[in-house]
C-alpha cells in the first residue's frame, strides 16, 4: 500500500514549541493572585491521626488557610482514569478522600496548606503537628492476607479482588502424564515512572461561579466525572484544561492531584490554587508499578511442546484501590495470549491492599510483569531440554488465526514469527546462542530474546469511544479538535498525518492544538491502553472522510462537473483521470464562507465509537557481557521489532520504541522502590532510585514489521505501551545463556548477580 | 526557594575567614553541590552561609620549587581533570574526580567541598588519601596543615574548627613521582551516582617486582581509609594475577564495610577485593586491554 502522507517521516506538529522552550506546560500558566497549596502527608505507613494541631501553621505570616480532614465532607471517590461504566459492577471501587484520618501508607494526605508562595505552604505543612495512633503495617501480600490481619480499608478482608480461570482441559492430570514438570516463583519489585514532569495542578472559580482545573494530566474528560463524584457537582460545573504534558506513562491516568487544588481552592473562595509535586512527594503518593509474585508451572514433553500452564499471581495494590484489579486481569489475560499452541491453562490471580504506595496503570499495565514470568520460564525450559530458546518458542506458537477466549479478541501473530526470524538474524542468533553456552572467565557474554503480544485499545474491557471534530479555514487548512490527549507521545501529528492523508489537504495545513479543554474539545476517555493512534485514529479518518466529501461536493457545484471526476491532492481540487489542477483548496474555501447564496462552513464533528481490537506483537533481541565478579550487566546490543501494524511515522514510532527500551532496561537492571520495615521510604529520589542515564545505555534499535490491520486507520495498530514489556525477560535470558544462572527476581541489579552467582558458585 | 537565614559572599580569604570569625555558626558554601541539598532536605535548614565560589585566589593549581602540587581548594573537577599538571603528574587523581555526578555537576563542585563534607563516598577521598595528602587550613588566628587522614573523624565529620577555611591541598612530591594510579568507581550507573565501593590503587613496579603498593577505599569504613595490612602484604611481591588476587584478598582486614540498603556487607567485601585485583592487573599491564 502507497501512502503520501502517513507512513512518512513528517516533523511533529509540536517540535518547534518545544525545541525553542517557548511550549506552555501547567508551571509556565499563572493567573493573577495565585495562591500556593502544600499537602500535610502521613508520616507513618498505617494508622489513624489521632490529634492534628494546625494552629503553628496558621500563625506562620502568608499562610491563608490550612484546611484538613475535619474541614471537607468525606465523600469517597475513585481514582482510577477508567471510562465510566452504566453497569454499577463494573464501576471503579471509590475508597478515597481528599484528605484522611486513616493513613493508608507513607505519604497519605491529611490536610492541606494555602499560602502567598510554595515555600511558605511547604513550611507551613511542616509545622503542622499530626500524633498518630500506629496500625500494623503490611508491605506484603502474605501479610496483609493473614488471618486477623487489620483490614486497611473495612470490610475488604485486605483483598480488592480475586478470581480465577480455565482454558481447555484441567491442567493438574496434564501435569502428572507429562514427561517434564517445571514449576518457578517470580518476585518482581514495585517500581515509578519518573516522568519528567511531576504532578502538577491549579484551581478556580471563573466568573460564572464553574470551576477550572488546569492539569497536567492524561485524561481530561475523566478528570472532570472524578471531580463531579468526589465533590457532588454536575460534569458541567467544571472545566478541565490540559496544557502540554512532560510525560505521565500511565502516572497520569489517576486523578490524584486535581482534587486536592479543588478543594483548596473552594476553600479560600475560588481564588487560584496551584500544587506542584516534589519530586519526593511524587514517589510515595502518586502511583507505582505493582510488586507482583507469579509462581509458573508448566507440563512439557521431551521435544519441547508445553502441555499445560498454570499460573498464580499475587499483585500488591498498595493503600488504595486505584485501578482495583484491572492490572491484574489484564496479567491474566495476557498470560495465554502469545503461545497459544499450550491449549490447556489454568490462573488464578489476586491483588492485595498493603501499605505500600498505592499501585496503578504505568506503561503496559501489568504485562511487563507477566511477560518476564512467561519469557523467563521459556527459557529456563529450553536449558532443561537442552533446546534452542528461539526453536522452543516456534514449537507452542501457532500461525492460525486465533482467539483470546478471556478478551473474546480475535488475532494472529504471522508478523510476529516474521519479527522473531529478522531478529534472530540480525543477532546472529544461531551462531552466538550455541557459542555462549559453557564460558568462563571473569566477563561472559549471552544472547537473549523475549516475545510479547498486546492489546491495541481497551475493548472489549472497556467501551471505546473517541471524537473528532474537523473544520475548514477560509483558507483552505483544517483545524482539527480533538479529545485524544497529546503528553509527548506524538499523538496530534499522526493524527493530522490521517487527516492530511485522507483529505488531500497538505500536512502543513493541517492544524491543531496540543492543549485539551473539555469545553471545546470533543468527548475521548484520553491517552492510555495503547489506544488512541487506533482508537482515535478511526475517528479522526470518519471525519476526514466526512470533509473530504463535502469538499468534492463544494467543488463539483461551483466547477459544474461530477463529483466522481474530482479529486483532492496537494491543497487543490483535481481532475481525477488527469490530475489536472482545478481549483485551490483556498479559493474553494473562501467561496464557502461568504458565497451570498450558498454560504456553509465544511465542517463535522463525529463522535465514533470502535468494537474492535488488533493486537500488535514483537519480540526484543539483546546480547550482554556479565562481570561475574561484580554482577555488572553491559548491554553491548538490544533491539525490538514490532509488529504495529502500519507504521504512521516511522520518527515517532522509533522514538516510542527507543524510550520502551530505556524504561525496560532500568526495570531489567536498576530500579525498584525501597522501604524499611515500618514502610517508609528509603529511596524517593533520583539518586537513590536508579533511573538508568544516557551512559547506561547502548544504541537503541528499532524494527517493524508491517502486516496490515483490518480495523485499524490505514492498517495502523497500537505500539506505545509494550516497547518496554520484553526488555527484562530478554535480558535476563541474556544473562542466562552467558552464566547458566537463572535470575528470577526484578531488578537484576548487581547485588541480586552477587547472590545469584554465589548460590550458584561461580563466585 | 531555599531556607537560608543568611548569605555573606567573600571576594577574598580575607574576608571568608573574617565572616566566619563575626559568625562562627556559620559554615562555607562553594559549588554549593552538597550544602544545598542539605538545605533543601532540611538537614541545614536555616542556615548562615559563607559563600566562596569568588575568590579566584583558590582557583589555581602549580607546582612549586620542591616539585610538590598544591591544588586550590575551590577547583573544580572539570579544571582538576583538565589540568595539565594534574594529567602529567597524577592523572589518575583527576579521573577520580572525573567520575563524579555529571558534566554539570563537576563544573561547579570543589575539591575542597568534596573533602570537608567528609563523606566516605567522596570520589576524591580515597585517592587523596593514597597521595598522603596534606591540608591547609587557613583562619584569621593563623594556619595549620595536617593529614588528610588524621582530618577525616567519621562519617560527615571532618577536623575543621570554627572560623576555619581549607585553603589549598598539598600532594608531596615522593608521594607522587614514580607510582602509576588507578581509581575503580563501582556504582550502579555509569554517571550521576555514588560509589557502592570506590578502590584507589597506587604502585611502583620494577622488573615485574612491586616496589612500592598504596591502596584506598571508599565506602569500605566510616571514612576514606588506607590498607596498612594489604601494602605490607604487596611490597616486594611479583605482580601477577595470583597475586593481584591475594592482595585483593588481604584488603579484607583492613576495612570495615557495613550492611545498608545500598548495598550488604558481604557484596561489598566482593567489590573491595575484586575492584583492587582489577586495579593491579591493569597496572601491571595484566589484563590485555580488557577494562576493569
Amino acid at each position: 500500500m502507497s501512502f503520501k502522507c502517513v507512513n512518512q517521516r513528517v516533523i511533529r506538529k509540536d517540535i518547534v514549541a518545544k525545541v525553542t522552550g517557548r511550549a506552555r506546560y501547567t508551571a509556565d500558566r499563572t493567573e493573577r493572585e495565585m495562591l500556593y497549596g502544600a499537602l500535610v502527608r502521613s508520616k507513618v505507613a498505617h494508622g489513624y491521626v489521632k490529634s492534628i494541631d494546625t494552629s503553628k501553621a496558621e500563625q506562620l505570616p502568608g499562610v491563608i488557610k490550612v484546611v484538613t480532614y475535619d474541614d471537607l465532607k468525606a465523600i469517597k471517590f475513585p481514582t482510577c482514569g477508567h471510562p465510566h461504566s452504566v453497569i454499577v459492577e463494573k464501576r471503579d471501587i471509590a475508597d478515597k478522600t481528599v484528605f484522611t484520618n486513616h493513613v493508608r501508607h507513607f505519604g497519605d494526605e491529611i490536610a492541606g496548606v494555602v499560602a502567598v508562595d510554595s515555600y511558605t505552604a511547604r513550611k507551613a505543612a511542616e509545622l503542622v503537628e499530626v500524633e498518630y495512633e500506629k496500625l500494623p503495617v503490611y508491605l506484603e501480600s502474605e501479610e496483609a492476607l493473614q488471618e486477623g490481619a487489620k483490614e486497611i480499608h473495612d470490610g475488604s478482608k485486605n483483598i480488592v479482588k480475586e478470581d480465577e480461570y480455565e482454558l481447555g482441559s484441567d491442567v493438574e492430570p496434564i501435569f502428572e502424564s507429562a514427561d517434564y514438570v517445571l514449576e518457578e516463583d517470580y518476585d518482581i519489585s514495585p517500581v515509578k515512572h519518573c516522568h519528567l514532569e511531576n504532578q502538577i495542578a491549579y484551581a478556580y472559580q471563573d466568573a460564572e461561579q464553574r470551576i477550572v482545573v488546569v492539569s497536567a494530566t492524561q485524561i481530561p474528560h475523566i478528570v472532570r466525572r472524578i471531580l463531579s463524584q468526589a465533590f457532588e457537582l454536575p460534569y458541567s460545573k467544571f472545566r478541565i484544561i490540559k496544557p502540554y504534558v512532560g510525560g505521565g506513562f500511565g502516572n497520569k491516568q489517576d486523578v490524584v492531584v486535581e482534587p486536592q487544588v479543588v478543594a483548596l481552592s473552594l476553600a479560600v473562595g475560588g481564588k487560584p490554587v496551584l500544587i506542584e509535586y516534589s519530586r519526593e512527594e511524587q514517589m510515595v503518593a502518586t502511583r507505582t508499578r505493582h510488586a507482583v509474585k507469579i509462581s509458573l508451572k508448566s507440563g512439557f514433553n521431551k521435544d519441547g511442546e508445553i502441555l499445560a500452564q498454570k499460573a498464580v499471581i499475587v499483585s500488591n495494590g498498595g493503600g488504595y484501590a486505584a485501578h482495583g484489579h484491572a492490572i491484574t486481569e489484564t496479567m491474566a489475560g495476557n498470560f495465554m495470549q502469545t503461545y497459544m499452541s499450550i491449549k490447556n491453562f489454568k490462573s488464578e490471580q489476586i491483588t492485595t491492599y498493603t501499605n505500600l504506595p498505592v499501585a496503578g496503570a504505568m506503561r503496559a499495565y501489568g504485562v511487563p510483569q507477566i511477560s518476564f514470568a512467561v519469557e523467563s520460564h521459556l527459557d529456563s525450559i529450553a536449558g532443561m531440554l537442552q533446546l534452542d530458546p528461539a526453536a522452543l518458542r516456534d514449537i507452542n506458537m501457532t500461525e492460525d488465526d486465533l482467539n483470546n477466549e478471556f478478551t473474546g479478541v480475535d488475532y494472529s501473530i504471522k508478523g510476529l514469527k516474521e519479527a522473531i526470524e529478522r531478529g534472530k538474524e540480525r543477532i546472529s542468533w544461531n551462531e552466538k546462542q550455541k557459542a555462549y553456552q559453557g564460558q568462563i572467565g571473569e566477563k561472559r557474554k549471552g544472547v537473549g530474546m523475549a516475545c510479547f503480544t498486546f492489546d491495541s485499545g481497551t475493548w472489549p474491557y472497556y467501551p471505546e469511544l473517541a471524537g473528532a471534530n474537523i473544520t475548514m479555514n477560509q483558507d483552505g487548512h483544517l483545524y482539527m479538535h480533538l479529545g485524544a490527549v497529546e503528553i509527548g507521545q506524538g499523538s496530534d501529528t499522526v493524527f493530522c498525518q490521517m487527516a492530511a492523508e485522507t483529505t488531500g489537504v497538505s500536512y502543513d495545513n493541517v492544524h491543531i492544538n496540543s492543549l485539551t479543554d473539555t469545553d471545546y474539545s470533543p468527548f475521548d476517555t484520553g491517552a492510555y491502553g495503547t489506544r488512541q493512534t487506533y482508537i482515535t485514529g478511526q475517528a479522526v479518518v470518519k471525519a476526514a472522510e466526512i470533509i473530504y466529501g463535502k469538499i468534492l461536493e463544494k467543488a463539483a457545484n461551483l466547477l459544474d462537473v461530477g463529483s466522481e471526476k474530482l479529486d483532492v491532492a496537494d491543497d487543490y481540487v483535481i481532475d481525477k483521470a488527469s490530475k489536472r489542477q482545478l481549483m485551490s483548496l483556498a479559493d474553494l474555501a473562501l467561496n464557502t464562507y461568504y458565497n451570498e447564496e450558498s454560504g456553509e462552513v465544511i465542517t463535522c464533528s463525529v463522535s465514533n465509537q470502535v468494537k474492535s481490537n488488533s493486537i500488535n506483537t514483537g519480540v526484543c533481541f539483546t546480547e550482554v557481557e556479565v562481570d561475574i565478579t561484580t554482577g555488572k550487566v553491559d548491554i553491548l546490543d538490544i533491539f525490538n521489532i514490532h509488529d504495529c501494524g502500519t507504521v504512521i511515522n516511522p520518527d515517532t514510532a522509533e522514538g516510542q520504541v527507543h524510550g520502551g527500551i530505556s524504561m525496560g532496561i532500568g526495570y531489567a537492571l536498576m530500579e525498584t522502590m525501597l522501604f524499611n520495615k515500618d514502610g517508609l521510604p528509603l529511596n524517593d529520589n533520583l539518586l537513590d532510585y536508579k533511573l538508568p542515564t544516557t551512559l547506561d545505555h547502548p544504541d537503541l534499535g528499532a524494527d517493524f514489521v508491517e502486516t496490515y490491520s483490518e480495523t485499524g486507520p490505514f492498517g495502523a495498530k497500537g505500539l506505545s505501551e509494550p516497547t518496554t514489556v520484553p526488555t527484562a525477560p530478554a535480558i535476563r535470558n541474556a544473562i542466562l545463556n552467558a552464566t547458566g544462572v537463572k535470575v528470577n527476581s526484578l531488578p537484576m541489579n548487581p547485588q541480586c548477580l552477587f547472590e545469584n552467582f554465589k548460590d550458584a558458585g561461580l563466585i | 526557594m531555599f531556607d537560608i537565614s543568611n548569605y555573606r559572599e567573600a571576594l577574598s580569604v580575607k574576608d571568608a575567614m573574617t565572616y566566619l570569625k563575626e559568625d562562627p555558626s556559620s559554615m562555607v558554601i562553594a559549588g554549593g553541590t552538597d550544602v544545598l541539598i542539605k538545605v533543601r532536605e532540611g538537614k541545614l535548614a536555616g542556615s548562615s552561609l559563607v559563600g566562596i565560589h569568588k575568590i579566584d585566589d583558590l582557583k589555581g593549581i602549580c607546582k612549586d620549587a620542591n616539585g610538590d602540587i598544591h591544588i586550590g581548594s575551590l577547583v573544580c573537577f572539570t579544571q582538576l581533570e583538565e589540568d595539565e599538571i594534574i594529567k602529567e603528574n597524577v592523572d589518575y587523581l583527576g579521573k577520580a574526580g572525573g567520575t563524579m555526578g555529571g558534566p554539570q555537576l563537576r563544573n561547579i563542585a570543589t575539591i575542597g567541598g568534596n573533602v570537608c563534607n567528609g563523606v566516605t563516598s567522596a570520589d576524591s577521598g580515597s585517592m587523596l588519601v593514597c597521595l598522603n595528602a596534606n591540608l591547609k587550613l587557613s583562619s584569621i588566628d593563623g594556619e595549620r596543615i595536617m593529614p588528610i587522614s588524621d582530618f577525616y573523624m567519621g562519617p560527615g565529620k571532618v577536623d575543621l574548627r570554627a572560623g576555619e577555611l581549607l585553603t589549598d591541598i598539598i600532594i608531596m612530591k615522593e608521594d607522587y613521582e614514580g607510582f602509576t594510579g588507578k581509581y575503580i568507581k563501582f556504582s550502579q550507573r555509569r554517571a550521576m551516582d555514588i560509589a557502592t565501593i570506590g578502590c584507589s590503587v597506587m604502585l611502583k613496579q620494577k622488573g615485574g617486582v612491586i616496589t612500592d603498593f598504596r591502596l584506598g577505599y571508599g565506602v569500605a569504613a566510616p571514612t576514606p581509609v588506607r590498607c596498612p595490612v594489604a601494602e605490607a602484604f604487596a611490597v616486594g611481591k611479583k605482580a601477577t594475577e595470583e597475586n593481584a588476587k591475594a592482595i585483593g584478598e588481604k584488603a579484607l582486614e583492613d576495612v570495615m564495610p557495613r550492611d545498608s540498603w545500598r548495598g550488604s556487607k558481604a557484596f561489598r567485601q566482593q567489590l573491595i577485593k575484586e575492584l583492587a585485583r582489577k586495579a593491579i592487573e591493569e597496572l601491571a599491564g595484566l589484563r590485555g586491554g580488557q577494562d576493569a
